[in-house]
C-alpha cells in the first residue's frame, strides 16, 4: 500500500496539515496497514478545524470502505462499512421507510466521523446524539477487530463514541435505522422578531425536527430575530433531482463582508412570508441544505473561516444572549449563525450534547474573529457550557478538558487503548486532551 | 428482459463502483474475483442497492480449470447475460525487468486469462440473441510507452480481441464495448507521481453504463483522453522513441 504526501485542511481551510495519506479499499488493506503501523483514521473532513489533521505523520482514509454490510428488513439494523456517507445511507433507506435516526447538517459525513464526533441532528431533542442508535462497532486496534456494544463493552464504546478516533480505527458499525413514512420532508418555516420569542418558539415546537437560523447581524431589539424551520417526515413524489453546483475558485475576501453579510441576512428573513410557510421537499433539502453547492467553504477565501459551536445549559440562555449580541456587534457573523434546543442525550465520555441550547456561528479566519472566538469560549465555560471538537480550531491546551466532566475516564480508557499514542492527531495535541504535555 | 452481470474483477474499485450502478437499476451481479471476504462485502453492499439477486464466483484469470463452473452458474440464469472484465495487473517495468517471467502473468491477467472466459460465454450470448460484453482495456494499450509495455501490450492485445469479439457478436444481437479509462483515482494509481485529470471511479463506472446503453464500440473515459491518445499516437516513431512521457 502507498501513502501518499498530501497537503490538506479542515473543513474550515484555516488549519493546514502535511501528512501521509494511505487510502485502503479493502479490509484486508486496512489490517495491513494497521498491522504494520496503526495511524488515525479519517473520513470526509468535514471537521471544521483539525481533529482529521496529523501533521508529520500518517492518516488512514477511510471513504473507499463503504459499503453496506447487511440490512435486516425486520428489524431495520444496518451493519455498514465506516467510510459510506450518512446521506448515502439516508437516500437509500428513506425511500424504504427506514432512516438513520441521527444525521448531521451534511450527508457528506461518514458513519465513522458520526460516530467518532458522537453528532447531532436537527432532532436531537427527541432522539437524542447518533452514539445512541449504534448498537455495535468493530474496532480494529492495531490489525485485531474487536465487536464493542453498548452493554458487553461500556467503557470502550463510550471512550470510541465521541472518542475522536482515539481507541483504534473503526471499521464498521451496525445502526438501529428508525422507521419513517417515507423520504419527503414537511417544512414550516416562520419569522420569529427577536431572542426571546426565538427560545420560547423552540421550546413549544412540538416538530420531530427543529433548527433556528438566526440573523447574527440583527442588533438592538432585533436581536435574536430569525426564522425557525420545522420538519416532519412524509411521503410523496419528488420532483427531479436538482443538480449540485460547484463553487470552483476561492472567492475574494470581500464576498462574505459585512455590508454583503447585512444584506443577505436582510434577504433571506424577508424571504419567508411574515405569516410563515409550509412546504414539501425530498429531505435531501432540509437535512442538508449547503450540500447542493460543492465547496461552498471556498466563499470564504483561501484564508478559510471557523466555525463557533458551544452548548450551555437550559438557565444560562442569558450568557448565550450576551455571545449573540456581542457577536452582532463585532460586525464579523457570516450568514450562517444556527440556535437549537438539545436535549440530554450523548453516548460517549467525550460526548458534545449536554441540556440547553446550542449556538453555532461561521466567522471568516481574520484577527478580530480569532479573538472574538477567544472570548465567546471564555463565556461558555464561564456558563458552564462546552465547545464542540468537530468545530474547534482555535483553543488552547487544557481549556477543553475541563468542559467534559468524564474527561479523566475517557483519557484512562483511551490510554490503555492506545498506549503508544498512534492514534494522535493534531486537535488532540493542540487541546492536550490525552495529557501528553 | 432481465438481466445479470458478470463482473470479472470485481474486488477493483471501478468495478465495486459500476456494481453498484447496475445493482440500482435491479440487475443481477455476479461478482467474480479472489479475495472472497472482500467480494462478500460488496454482495451486500448490492443487494443493499437494489440488486435483484448477488451472488459471489470464484475467478482467478491463471486458474482456467476455475471458469466451467461459473459458466454452468451463468447458464441457469435466465434472461441476458452481460460481462464486465475489470481485471489487470501492472507490475512496475523495474520488476518485469529484472524478472521477464513476469510478463506470463501480466499477459494472463490483462488479456488471456478473461478472453478465455469471454470465448466461452460468447455462445451463451449467441444462444439467448442479445447481451453485452464489456471489456476495459487501457489508454496505455495504444502506444508501447518505456514505463509500463508489457501492461500495455496484453491490453492492446485484449482491444483487438475485443474488436474480434464484436465482429463476431454482432451477428447474433450481441454487442461488445471496448472501455479505455485514463488515469483513475484507485488503489493503482494512489499515490503516483505525475498523474494529472484523474477521474472518479463512479465516473467512469457512469460512462461505461451509458456507452452500454447506447450500443458504443470503443470509448475513451474521461472523453478527453480520445484527444489525448490521438495526439499520442500521431506522434512520428522516429521522434516518440527518444520521448519518455
Ligand atoms: C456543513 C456542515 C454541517 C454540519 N452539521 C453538523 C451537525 O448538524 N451536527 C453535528 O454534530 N456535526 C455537524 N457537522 C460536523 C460533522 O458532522 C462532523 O465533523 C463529522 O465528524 C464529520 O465526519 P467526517 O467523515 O468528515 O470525519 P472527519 O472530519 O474526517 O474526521 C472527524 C473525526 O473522526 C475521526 N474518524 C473518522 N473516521 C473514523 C474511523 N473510521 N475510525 C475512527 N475515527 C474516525 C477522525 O479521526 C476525526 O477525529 C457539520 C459539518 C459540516 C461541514
Amino acid at each position: 500500500m502507498r501513502w501518499k504526501k498530501t497537503d490538506y485542511t479542515g473543513w474550515g481551510r484555516a488549519l493546514h496539515a502535511s501528512a501521509e495519506i494511505a487510502r485502503p479499499e479493502r479490509l484486508s488493506a486496512l489490517k495491513a496497514l494497521l498491522a504494520d503501523a496503526p495511524a488515525p483514521a479519517i473520513g470526509q473532513l468535514r471537521s471544521y478545524g483539525d481533529a482529521a489533521l496529523n501533521t508529520g505523520g500518517r492518516a488512514i482514509d477511510m471513504t473507499r470502505l463503504d459499503r453496506i454490510l447487511g440490512f435486516d428488513a425486520e428489524t431495520g439494523v444496518v451493519e455498514v462499512e465506516a467510510g459510506a456517507k450518512i446521506g448515502d445511507l439516508g437516500r437509500i433507506f428513506a425511500a424504504r421507510g427506514w432512516i438513520p435516526p441521527v444525521m448531521p447538517g451534511t450527508g457528506f459525513a461518514t458513519v465513522g466521523g458520526c460516530i467518532a464526533n458522537d453528532v447531532h441532528g436537527k432532532n436531537h431533542h427527541v432522539v437524542g446524539s447518533f452514539g445512541q442508535h449504534v448498537t455495535e462497532i468493530t474496532l480494529l486496534q492495531g490489525d485485531k477487530p474487536r465487536k464493542l456494544t453498548p452493554d458487553k463493552t461500556k467503557v470502550l464504546f463510550k471512550a470510541t463514541v465521541g472518542g475522536l478516533g482515539q481507541t483504534g480505527v473503526i471499521a464498521s458499525a451496525k445502526i438501529q435505522l428508525m422507521p419513517c413514512k417515507g423520504d419527503m420532508m414537511v417544512l414550516t418555516e416562520r419569522r420569529v422578531d427577536g431572542w426571546e420569542e426565538f427560545l420560547s418558539v423552540l421550546e413549544n415546537s412540538r416538530a420531530d425536527y427543529n433548527v433556528g437560523w438566526i440573523d447574527a447581524t440583527a442588533k438592538g431589539v432585533n436581536l435574536g430575530r430569525g426564522i425557525l424551520e420545522e420538519g416532519e417526515i412524509t411521503s410523496g413524489v419528488s420532483p427531479t433531482k436538482g443538480k449540485a453546483r460547484d463553487v470552483p475558485f476561492n472567492a475574494p475576501h470581500w464576498a462574505l463582508s459585512a455590508p454583503v453579510v447585512r444584506m443577505f441576512n436582510e434577504v433571506y428573513f424577508r424571504r419567508v412570508p411574515a405569516g410563515g410557510r409550509t412546504t414539501v421537499k425530498p429531505i435531501s433539502a432540509p437535512f442538508f441544505p449547503l450540500d447542493a453547492i460543492h465547496n461552498w467553504n471556498r466563499l470564504y477565501g483561501k484564508r478559510g473561516f471557523h466555525q463557533f459551536q458551544c452548548v450551555v445549559p437550559m438557565d444560562q440562555a442569558p450568557a448565550l444572549r450576551q455571545m449573540l449580541d456581542l457577536i452582532a456587534n463585532s460586525g464579523l457573523a457570516s450568514p450562517l449563525a444556527v440556535l437549537k434546543r438539545m436535549g440530554d442525550g450523548r453516548a460517549g465520555y467525550m460526548s458534545f450534547p449536554m441540556e440547553g441550547y446550542t449556538l453555532a456561528v461561521d466567522f471568516p479566519n481574520r484577527s478580530g474573529a480569532r479573538v472574538l472566538i477567544g472570548n465567546l469560549e471564555r463565556m461558555t465555560e464561564d456558563a458552564g457550557g462546552r465547545i464542540y471538537f468537530a468545530k474547534d480550531a482555535l483553543s488552547g491546551p487544557d481549556r477543553v478538558a475541563t468542559m467534559y466532566p468524564e474527561h479523566g475516564d475517557w483519557l484512562k480508557a483511551v490510554a490503555k487503548a492506545d498506549p503508544d499514542g498512534a492514534m494522535i492527531t493534531d486537535l488532540v495535541r493542540r487541546l492536550n486532551l490525552r495529557n501528553t504535555k | 428482459m432481465n438481466e445479470a452481470w458478470i463482473i470479472l474483477g470485481a474486488t477493483s474499485s471501478m468495478a465495486r463502483a459500476f456494481a453498484r450502478t447496475v445493482a440500482a437499476r435491479g440487475d443481477a451481479v455476479f461478482l467474480a474475483g479472489r479475495d472472497l471476504e472482500d467480494l462478500n462485502a460488496t454482495r451486500h453492499d448490492c443487494t443493499a442497492h437494489g440488486a435483484r439477486l448477488a451472488e459471489v464466483v470464484t475467478f482467478d484469470a491463471r486458474k482456467p480449470e476455475g471458469f466451467a463452473a461459473i459458466i454452468d452458474r451463468l447458464e441457469r440464469e435466465d434472461g441476458l447475460i452481460n460481462a464486465v472484465v475489470f481485471v489487470g495487473s501492472m507490475p512496475e517495468q523495474s520488476a518485469i525487468d529484472a524478472d521477464p517471467g513476469l510478463i506470463d502473468g501480466t499477459v494472463t491477467d490483462s488479456f488471456t486469462g478473461p478472453a478465455r472466459l469471454l470465448q466461452m460465454i460468447a455462445p451463451l450470448i449467441e444462444a439467448r440473441g442479445g447481451g453485452t460484453v464489456v471489456g476495459v482495456g487501457s489508454v496505455a494499450g495504444d502506444r508501447g510507452r518505456i514505463g509500463n509495455y508489457v501492461y500495455g501490450a496484453a491490453k492492446a492485445g485484449f482491444h483487438t480481441y475485443l474488436s474480434g469479439l464484436r465482429n463476431r457478436l454482432t451477428r447474433s444481437g450481441g454487442h461488445v464495448v471496448t472501455v479505455k479509462p485514463g488515469f483513475v483515482d484507485t488503489a493503482m494509481t494512489w499515490g503516483i507521481e505525475g498523474m494529472f485529470l484523474v477521474a472518479a471511479p463512479q465516473k467512469v463506472a457512469e460512462d461505461i453504463l451509458k456507452a452500454v446503453e447506447k450500443k458504443r464500440n470503443v470509448i475513451y473515459t474521461p472523453f478527453f483522453w480520445r484527444y489525448i491518445m490521438l495526439i499520442i499516437r500521431s506522434i512520428p516513431e522516429p521522434i516518440f522513441k527518444k520521448m519518455s512521457i
